[in-house]
Formats: structure tokens, sequence, C-alpha cells
């Protein structure tokens, strides 16, 4: 099915839009395989009242711009700044608002999952946890406006006339923007002014509907901006049709979808491990036993929502990126074949280093805050941990190796005959489920530790659980061994989505049997919270720059796979700026960009707790006590260390 | 915890000769370019260091020989070889420094990315010739008498091919055309290596422009005919292709 791309405007519009089409080219491109109808427009368009966008925020994802060229009579094009260009600029502010909105949407939703847990467990930990960090959306929230506000006005600015397209497109979904942005602002108002006054029965109940609101307002504010991002890439223009239709099509783009799939599911990794990476650092700057014990269970929940969102991570990657090899081939090839697949190296290491912290973080739990399961759990853990190298050095072997000419030519070019195949999706797919089966292995073995089976069924239940695990690995192993010796569609239809199912169906057996099992289990050892050693802190802090560098990674990788063009088949970049940078540059701003992130959030969390600081400061005068010093004022040492796994140094508080 | 710094030295040792020694010596291998193996050994470092470090008794047990020998605490016969470390440290930077650095006639190591993206009005072609044993043995015929010198029986083992670095691509291989759809061959075998982008270069590909000798159409039989000799399919979207 062809799905024709057409310069669609009326009248004088229709002028306007074939002046900033390069050529006024009319161009046709096939989207295979995918059938969009007018009908099927018009119905959904309706529905699109509620997913609209105003571009007072956003457009992220836009790092193209060019210089002006202008003459006295044509319209500017394109403006510079001088040293640090319009790109790097724009660049820069998309990316930190992007990573700040990804923080500002997952926030809420880690927030309202702990206060439901505390609600219902009645645990007020969980509530204390959800209120400090909705507290931190407040000012976060703010940020992440201003520097939409300030994208906005360079994109007007460096990039007038693909703006003035773009307005010309989603108009309609702008005023939908505007409105979702006025509902989310006043539901996060009565939800964070409101938490003390709605703590008790109805009015929790209530509170915890806002919070529902917040994040269903707080998802139509993410996928609308997205609409205008994949539009870039995958460009649907109808021919006809009023404002709203050609809109709705628009918002309808065959990469929309997967795109908003893959950042919800992102932004939740994101608002763990941040939330994570904030409890490690009081963790070791803590003075107190009670604050290490509040915020060692802290990183621990921010950890579990991070590892809970990276589960299904990969495979939202992976749908996205067969929808962009589907919807365009140069562009799946450019990406993951082509100049760009450089950088999906690079993602497998960040990604592989995201892995180990998240199960080291695990590991040492067991190790540190259930005293004596060191030795119970020392063999499995190496297990695991061979297992996740060994599928870690599959994903980061790339399908052409880096070799001198003379490695080159003793290899027979640059694939290595043997290790190549590792260099291919099926391999990858293989290891990134086996990966993932790991790490629930893990958060399983972690939930188990100290604690001793009592029901009579334990033994079938063990007996089970191992052999679903095994016969699981056997077959996503089998599966993508055999993934070779079919079609590619075969592969990619059948296969891939049979390992990604197995995987799930691990999850959904082992999880409740694991849960019966413990319901009539006996506790052995009691959990130690405040214990773990500094290095869980500084693992919980690389795994937050892990996820941030891996967004500004694939955001350039999403951006810079439009190569030269601002609307990919129908508006051309034509500035100076119309090339793709070199991967050495754009890691150097990407590293720019994840160090003005933490920064940011730095600079946030210590202005949104700097008056909980000083109450809890107040009164507390005089020498530090020995073996209080925060472990990063060089106290370390007393928190580490053999002597910290004595019995007696792990006596519950 | 006895011997918990001596069994990663081991262990460390044994994956480099394995790589270094064993794994070109297998069936089929090559050996591994330094690239692969400083990653596979970073790898297996940091295996190390994570289980080393997930108790402070191991920890302990293996940094502390460490930190003993460094500080001088280890005393005896290890003081000299401490000396002797602190001095050859320093040394051994320099000499990665200038290694890194001192201009060599030796011509960098190449990222050569092997498929590159296909121009805009190729990515949508299909195969216009009907799959008919006709077309496809016909496809045969033309890859014989065209194809064949370089990249043999589907396997880049023509005759010619040794004269090519890097050589013809193996079709047999499943990370090859199988991966591709039939546009993107059609392309390379069109345009041949002066047809490449600019993008992604150095490109090293001694592929005629076949556009000079065969026509369209004898183009998409020599790609039935490719696949059908490889025993591969091409990449699609559609299961009934």
């Amino acid at each position: 099915m062809t799905a024709r791309l057409r310069n669609q405007q009326p009248g004088n519009r229709r002028e306007a839009a074939n002046d900033i089409m390069v050529n006024d080219e009319v161009r046709t491109m096939r989207h295979q395989g995918r059938i969009v109808t007018n009908h099927g427009r018009q119905l959904a368009g309706r529905v699109a009242l509620l997913a609209g966008c105003a571009a007072l925020f956003g457009l992220a994802g836009m790092p193209d711009v060019a210089l002006a060229q202008e003459s006295a009579s044509a319209p500017t094009a394109y403006r510079d700044i001088p040293y640090i260009g319009s790109r790097n600029l724009v660049w820069i502010i998309a990316q930190l608002h992007l990573l700040l909105a990804g923080f500002v949407l997952g926030v809420p939703i880690f927030a309202w999952l702990c206060e439901i847990v505390g609600w219902k467990s009645g645990d007020k930990r969980y509530d204390k946890l959800a209120k400090e960090f909705t507290k931190l959306l407040t000012s976060s929230y703010a940020t992440t406006a201003l520097f939409g506000g300030i994208l906005l006005f360079m994109l007007i600015g460096f990039y007038p006339k693909l703006m003035t397209y773009l307005t010309d497109i989603f108009f309609p979904s702008f005023l939908v923007y505007c409105a979702l942005f006025l509902v989310e602002t006043a539901t996060l108002y009565l939800y964070w002014y409101g938490w003390d006054a709605m703590a008790e029965g109805n009015g929790k109940k209530f509170h915890i509907f806002l919070g529902f609101l917040l994040n269903v307002f707080a998802f139509f504010i993410m996928i609308v901006p997205n609409s205008w991002a994949t539009f870039q890439a995958s460009p649907v223009v109808l021919a006809e049709g009023s404002d709203f239709a050609r809109a709705w099509a628009a918002t309808w783009n065959p990469t929309w979808w997967p795109v908003n799939v893959h950042r919800l599911i992102a932004n939740v990794v994101l608002g763990g491990y941040i939330c994570g990476a904030y409890a490690g650092i009081r963790y070791l700057s803590a003075k107190s036993q009670e604050e290490r014990y509040h915020y060692d269970w802290m990183g621990y929940v921010g950890n579990f929502i991070g590892v809970f969102g990276l589960l299904p991570l990969p495979f939202a990657g992976y749908w996205l990126m067969r929808e962009i090899y589907q919807y365009n081939q140069q562009m799946g090839i450019t990406l993951m074949g082509g100049f760009l697949s450089w950088l999906f190296i690079l993602q497998a290491m960040l990604i592989g280093v995201l892995f180990l912290g998240s199960n080291y973080y695990f590991w040492l739990g067991i190790t540190h805050r259930i005293p004596g399961s060191e030795t119970q759990y020392r063999k499995p853990i190496m297990a695991m941990l061979i297992i996740l190298l060994l599928c870690l050095a599959v994903w980061m072997t790339p399908h052409s190796l880096v070799a001198s000419l003379a490695e080159a030519q003793q290899m027979g070019g640059t694939h290595h005959p043997l290790l190549g195949v590792f260099g291919v999706m099926s391999a990858k797919m293989t290891v990134a489920n086996l990966m993932v089966l790991v790490t629930f292995m893990s958060f399983i073995m972690y939930w188990r530790a100290g604690k001793q089976d009592t029901a009579g069924w334990a033994k079938v239940a063990k007996a089970v659980i191992g052999a679903v695990l095994a016969l699981a690995g056997i077959a996503v192993i089998v599966l993508g061994v055999w993934g070779y010796f079919v079609p590619a569609i075969i592969r990619i239809n059948y296969f891939s989505t049979s390992q990604v199912g197995i995987v799930i169906f691990v999850m959904l057996t082992i999880t409740p049997l694991t849960a019966l099992l413990l319901k009539s289990a006996k506790t052995t050892t009691e959990m130690v919270w405040g214990k773990m050693p500094p290095r869980a802190g500084y693992a919980l802090v690389l795994n937050a720059v892990m996820v941030i560098l891996l967004m500004t990674l694939m955001g350039y990788a999403r951006s810079s796979s439009r190569v030269h063009w601002h609307v990919y088949g129908v508006m051309r970049d034509s500035s100076q700026y119309a090339f793709s940078p070199a991967l050495g540059y754009a890691a150097t701003l990407m590293a720019l960009n994840t160090f003005l992130f933490c920064m940011l959030v730095a600079f946030i969390f210590w202005v949104a707790t700097m008056g909980d600081k000083a109450k809890a400061t107040a009164g507390v005068k005089g020498p530090v006590e020995p073996g209080r010093i925060p472990a990063m004022a060089g106290g370390a040492q007393s928190l580490d260390g053999a002597a910290i796994d004595s019995p007696e140094a792990n006596r519950p508080v | 915890m006895k011997g918990v710094l001596v069994r990663p030295i081991f262990l460390t040792v044994f994956i480099y000769l394995f790589l270094k020694f064993i794994v070109p010596n297998l069936p089929h291998s090559a050996p591994l370019p330094s690239s692969l193996i400083f990653l596979y050994l970073m790898l297996t470092t940091a295996g190390i260091v994570i289980f080393a470090t997930l108790s402070g008794a191991s920890k302990d047990a293996f940094f502390g020989p460490m930190l003993r020998f460094l500080t001088g605490e280890s005393g005896g016969a290890f003081g000299g070889a401490r000396y002797l470390v602190l001095a050859l440290f320093p040394l051994l930077v320099g000499w990665q420094t200038y290694g890194s650095t001192a201009s060599s006639d030796a011509p960098p190591a190449e990222n050569r990315t092997i498929h590159p993206a296909p121009p805009g009005e190729y990515t949508g072609l299909s195969n216009p010739v009907p799959k008919t044993p006709d077309n496809i043995m016909y496809g045969k015929g033309l890859y014989a008498s065209r194809c064949s010198p370089c990249h043999g029986n589907f396997d880049g083992k023509g005759f010619a091919a040794p004269g090519f670095t890097p050589p013809p691509a193996n079709f047999k291989d499943p990370t090859t055309i199988a991966m591709l759809q039939e546009s993107f061959l059609f392309w390379r075998i069109k345009k041949g290596g002066v047809g490449l982008p600019v993008e992604g270069m150095p490109w090293k590909s001694a592929m005629p422009r076949w556009e000079l000798e065969l026509s369209d159409e004898d183009i998409w039989k020599v790609i039935m005919g490719e696949y059908d000799g490889a025993g591969q399919k091409p990449r699609t979207w559609d299961e009934s292709e």
C-alpha cells in the first residue's frame, strides 16, 4: 500500500507550502504494508481532540539547523549564532528540555505508584517517598517549561521556514497542547498542595485519583510533541482535507506509537534511576544511621523501579527500529547498517553497564542487607555474572570490526568469519532476552534471600521454577540460532516475538509462584537497612548517568537518521549545517548534555531539599561523632570492609 | 579468600591466550583484531572487580594485597619490587603515550560500515520480474558469467577473490544478503562501487557498475538467481512474498 505525500494546501497556503518544499517537490513515499485511509483518519481525527499539540514547548529532536542565506526579497529561512552555531545551541537546549521532560513525566508515575503502595500496605515510608519526589516536581516542572520556552524561541528564530511549515500542519494540535498544559498544571498544584489535606479516608482516594489524572495528562503532553518529532522522521501528509484532518494524519504517522511507548517506558526508567541516584548521594552524605536507613531503602525502591522499566525497554526499542526500517529502508539501514550503526555498539556498552550496575546493586543488597546470605548466593551470583558478561560480549561485538590493515587482511575483511555472526539482530535479541532473564532472576533471588520455605509443595515449586527458567533459556537460544536460517520476516515476526513472549511467560509464572512460596515462608534473617557499602551509592549514581547518556545517544541517532532532511523526504535542510556531525563530535555534545542535565537536576534537588536540611541540622552542632562521617567526606572506610560484614555490625537498628 | 588475587590474574591471562591463540585456530576462524581482544579483556576485568567487591571481606582480600604492596606494608622482597613498579609504571604510561601519538607509516584502523544506505529512489522498489524457474535459471546463468569470478559458488570464493581486500561478499553467510531487501541488491549491482554514497567513507568496493552491461530486468533476474543459489531469502515486510 502506498501513502502519498503531496502538497495539499489549497489556495495561498498551497503556494506558501510550495515555497518551502525543496524543488516544489511532490514526492511519493512507500509505507510498505501500511494502509491509511481517509475514512480511518476522519474517524480517528475526532479522537484527536484529546491528543493535539500546541507549539509552546517541545519539538524535541530537531537539531538540524542552518544559516540564513537571505536576500532582501526572500523570506528568512535560517538564522545563525556566532561561535557555538545555531544547530549546537538548539541541540543542547532540545536535549536538556527532553531530559527534563522525561524526568517530569517519569517522576509522577514513580510517585503515584509509591503512593498507591503506601496506601494499600499502610507503610508510611512509601507515602513519604512519594511526597518527597512530588515536591521536586513543582520546581522541575517549571524548569522544563522554561527550557521548552527557550527552545521555542530558538526554533522560531533559527528555523522560521521549518516552523511555518510545521505550524501549518500542526496548528490544531498546538491548541490542544495548550489546554493539556493548563489542566496538567492545575492537577499538579492540587496534587502537591493537597497532599496533607487529603491524607486519610476518601480524601486519600481522591488524592490518588488526582495522581492518576496527573499521569494521564502527562501522557498526552508527552505524545503530542512526539507527533511533531516523529512526523519529521516519517511524515504523512494529506493532499486534501480540513486542517484538523491533516493534523491528525500527520500525528498518526508510522513511528508515533512506537516512540510513545518507548519514551513512556524510558521515562519510568529515568525517574526510577534518578530517584536511585538521589538516594545514593544522600546515602553517601548521610551523617546518621537513620538517614542511612532511609536513603538505603529509597535507593532500593529507585533501583527496583528503574529495573522494572528496563526489562521491557529493549523490546520497545526493537519495535521502534522495526517500524523505522519498515517505513523506510534507507533510514533503517542508515541506523542499523550505515554510518550510525556504531551508535548501537555504544548503546550496547551503556545498556551493558546499566544491566551490570543494576544487578550489582541487587547482589550488594543480598550480601549486605541480609547477613549470612553471601556464602549461600555467591555461586549463583557468579553464574549470573558470567552469563551477563558473555551476553554483553555478544551484544558489543560489531558486525564490522575495528581492525588495522594487517588484521583485516588476516581476517579476510573487517567481518570476522566466526565471531561476525554476533553482529546481527538475531544474536543481539537473544542476548538481550537472556540479560533480562538474568536480571529478573537477580531480583527473585533478592526477594527470596533470608527466607526459608515451609510449604509442603515448596520442593515441587522450586523444581518448576528451575525447569521453567532452564527451558526458557534454552528456547531463547534455540530460536536465536534458528533465526539465522529462516527468512528475515519470519525471524522478526515470529522468532523475536516468541523470545519476548517466553521471557514474559517466565516472569508471569515465577513471580506469582515465588509470592505464594514467600507467603508461608519463615524469615530466617531480617533485612538490615543502612548497611550498604559506599560503592552501592556510587553504583546508583552510575546507573542514572548511564540512562541519561543513553537518552542523549538515542536522541542523536533518531534525529540524525533523517540525514539532510528537516522533514524526511518532504523538506530538505538547505542550511550550512545540512550534514551529520562526526560521531566523536556528537559524543562530546552528548557528554556535555549529560553533564549539564546532571547539574540541573542537582540544582533542583538542592533547592527543593534546602528547607528540610536546614530543619534536620538545626540543633545538631558540634563535632561529628566517630563513625558518623559521611562516606563522601572520607568516612567510606568505616562503612565498608570486612568489619562491616560482622554479625555485630549487622544487628538490625 | 586465599588466592583471591591470583585466580583473576590467571583467568585474565587464560582468556587472553584463548582469544589470541585458540580462537584463530578453530575451524572457519581467523585471528581476532586487537580492538576486540581489548573489549573482551575489559569485560573480564569488569567482571572480576564486580565479583571481588560483592562483600567487604572479598573486597579487602582482593585489594588488600595491592594496597599493602603499593604502600610498602608488605615489606621484605616486595619492597624492592615496589620501587621497581613505581619506576616502571610511569615509563609504561610514557611508552603507551608515545606509541599512540608517534607518527607511523601504518594506515589507521578503519571502522568501515559494510551496508551503506541506498538512495531514496531505490528504497521502495520491488522485484517486477516473476519468480519463475526459467527466470531464476536465467539469472543464475548471468551470475555464473558475470559474478562468479569474484563471488564464486555464492560463497565469495571465486578465482579472482584472493585479489581483493576486503574479499567479495559470501552470499551463503546468513549475515549478508539475507539481511537485505532485493531493492538494496538492485542498487548495489546496478551502480557498483562507484555508486556508493560519500557518507561513511572509506568504501572499498571493486564491484563493477553493471548498469553498463545489464538491463534492469537482467539485474532483477541475477538477484533472484543469487538468493536461490545461496539458499537465502530476501528481507521483506510481507510474509507472502
